[in-house]
């Protein structure tokens, strides 16, 4: 569980990114963080390993107080994937690569051996084992950078913009994923822009702007109140957009994903045909 | 990274941001030969305080003290290696002599990073650039220059991110003997040479597509031009150089043990 109490936290530079933020993180809790540009997201993320330590108030994580312990130490309980795979990836094999953070955190050499398999084969890259990750496209080499951080099987989960520059079908894999982690009990949170993504996987949002949190709750409830997201600068799916259009009609307003709007129609259409 | 904030550029106005780029520049560089010329204590101290009221005048007082601060390393082995050096040349005996070599090499240093954090902190890349371009120097040149100053910052900035990445994988600088440490540094090196390599080739698709280099003869929008501030300056310039040889020349320094003596 993470535990955030009211955090304040100022960078070296005098911009204050974060004013007081409070949040309850429990275990195998999905949660997209989202607002706009410079909202202190990533701020917020960074504080839940220990890269980050407050200027005021507290983080816990599992009960330990973040500034207790060293950023190696939690990180083998919270992973955080960067936005950025080039900024982490330096092995000369995609296999080394993921290997690195296992050796890092003292696993034996079949441990590391079973569990680089185990992390190759869950994300597609096993035919890449003996490439270097500096040949791979752009979307390949996020995927080496999200297994090496699976690998150690850390029990929260951080990724920071998982869908950039991710065409359709990965960002599907990704979804299934996500559920998958969730399934296991696992806390996954995910820094986002991406509303349509959000919007297919309905998770708990925790909205920000100007270093504070303005909303949280339920995907369904927060990406459908036009006022809300108007505030954080996000434009709401285009799902919850049609269906605030058609209000007039009898249509329910929280509506955010295609499956959901489907049913909502055909029963619609059905009920009109009869 | 303390050490890089001492020569970024903040843009603020005061008579000493506002002078000639070229003029600063030619100070600092006799700032550094008057350093080279005396070897004495009196001097190196004059020479460093002198140049306090310039960092008051530009109100750089607190990025100047941090560039100071990441001077000291540095400095103090510069200090040892002299101290340690004439220790043993001189018998094994700490002799005041000694001490005061190697306090003013060490003051040498200090005045010279003094000059040029001044020079860097009151003057802007570009107009950096634009002196250089205005001395005759290839436009290639100065472009890669300016370039390569402004980058600074940027991959600093980089650099800090990508050691959060590492760090996020359990990785710990501050581990193991001293080979062990400079291991460390390879996961951060390496993807900070391949980020910079990848930007600046895509920097280089970016200007070509903007037609860099189509027209031979270019123009400034900005012409930079001596004022009056700028004469002054420059004389006062001269000044301390005429004065530091004269005094080199014509002046006996007394040395550290005979001021003492003399204070006795």
């Amino acid at each position: 569980m993470i535990e955030v109490q009211d955090v304040y936290f100022k960078y070296p530079s005098g911009v204050e990114a974060l004013k007081g933020v409070s949040l309850k993180i429990q275990d195998g809790e999905f949660v997209a963080v989202m607002g706009e540009n410079g909202a202190g997201k990533t701020t917020l993320v960074k504080h839940f390993n220990g890269l980050l330590k407050p200027t005021a108030g507290k983080v816990l994580v599992d009960g330990v107080e973040t500034t207790k312990v060293s950023v190696a130490t939690l990180a083998r309980k919270v992973g955080f994937v960067f936005q950025n795979p080039d900024h982490q990836l330096f092995s000369e094999t995609v296999e080394e690569e993921i290997a690195f953070a296992l050796k890092n955190f003292g696993f034996s050499q079949d441990v590391i051996e079973k569990r680089v398999t185990w992390a190759l084969n869950l994300l597609g890259l096993t035919q890449y084992r003996k490439t270097s990750p500096f040949m791979l496209s752009g979307g390949e080499r996020k995927r080496v950078a999200l297994a090496s951080v699976l690998a150690w099987d850390p029990k929260i989960l951080i990724l920071d913009e998982p869908t950039i520059g991710q065409d359709y079908q990965q960002k599907e894999k990704l979804r299934q994923f996500i559920l998958q982690l969730k399934a296991q009990g696992k806390t996954v949170v995910i820094v986002t822009h991406d509303v349509e993504f959000v919007a297919e996987c309905n998770p708990r949002v925790v909205l920000m702007r100007g270093g504070k949190i303005v909303a949280d709750g339920e995907a369904r409830k927060i990406l459908t109140d036009p006022e809300i997201l108007e505030q954080a600068s996000i434009v709401p799916p285009q799902i919850a957009q049609i269906f605030i259009n058609l209000a007039d009609l009898g249509f329910p307003k929280d509506v955010i994903d295609v499956y959901g709007a489907r049913e909502i129609l055909l029963k619609a259409f059905r009920r009109r045909k009869t | 990274m303390s050490f890089f904030d001492g020569l970024r550029f903040r843009r603020v106005s005061s008579p000493v941001h506002n002078l000639d780029p070229r003029i600063k520049f030619v100070y600092a560089c006799v700032i550094f030969v008057v350093a080279i010329l005396f070897w004495e204590l009196l001097p190196l101290i004059v020479l460093f305080v002198m140049q306090i009221p310039f960092v008051i005048v530009a109100r750089v007082k607190r990025e100047w003290a941090r560039s100071m601060r990441g001077a000291t390393f540095l400095a103090s082995i510069i200090f040892f290696i002299n101290f340690i050096f004439s220790f043993i040349s001189s018998g094994y005996v700490v002799t005041l002599s000694a001490l005061e070599h190697a306090l003013s090499m060490t003051l040498r240093f200090v005045v010279l990073v003094e000059s040029f954090s001044i020079f860097f902190l009151t003057t802007s890349p570009d107009h950096l650039g634009l002196a250089l371009e205005q001395s005759h120097v290839p436009y290639e040149f100065c472009f890669a220059f300016t370039t390569a100053v402004r980058f600074v910052p940027v991959l600093a900035e980089e650099a800090q991110t990508i050691i959060d990445a590492q760090k996020a994988r359990g990785l710990e600088l501050e581990k193991g003997n001293f080979l062990k440490r400079v291991r460390n540094y390879i996961p951060i090196l390496i993807p900070l040479i391949v980020s910079a390599i990848r930007r600046s080739l895509e920097l280089a698709e970016a200007m070509e597509s903007r037609a860099w280099g189509a027209v031979k003869k270019r123009t400034n929008l900005y012409v930079l031009k001596l004022r009056r501030g700028d004469y002054i300056f420059i004389l006062l310039t001269i000044g301390i150089l005429a004065a530091a040889i004269l005094v080199r020349l014509y002046l006996r320094i007394p040395r550290l043990e005979e001021i003492l003596t003399g204070l006795a």
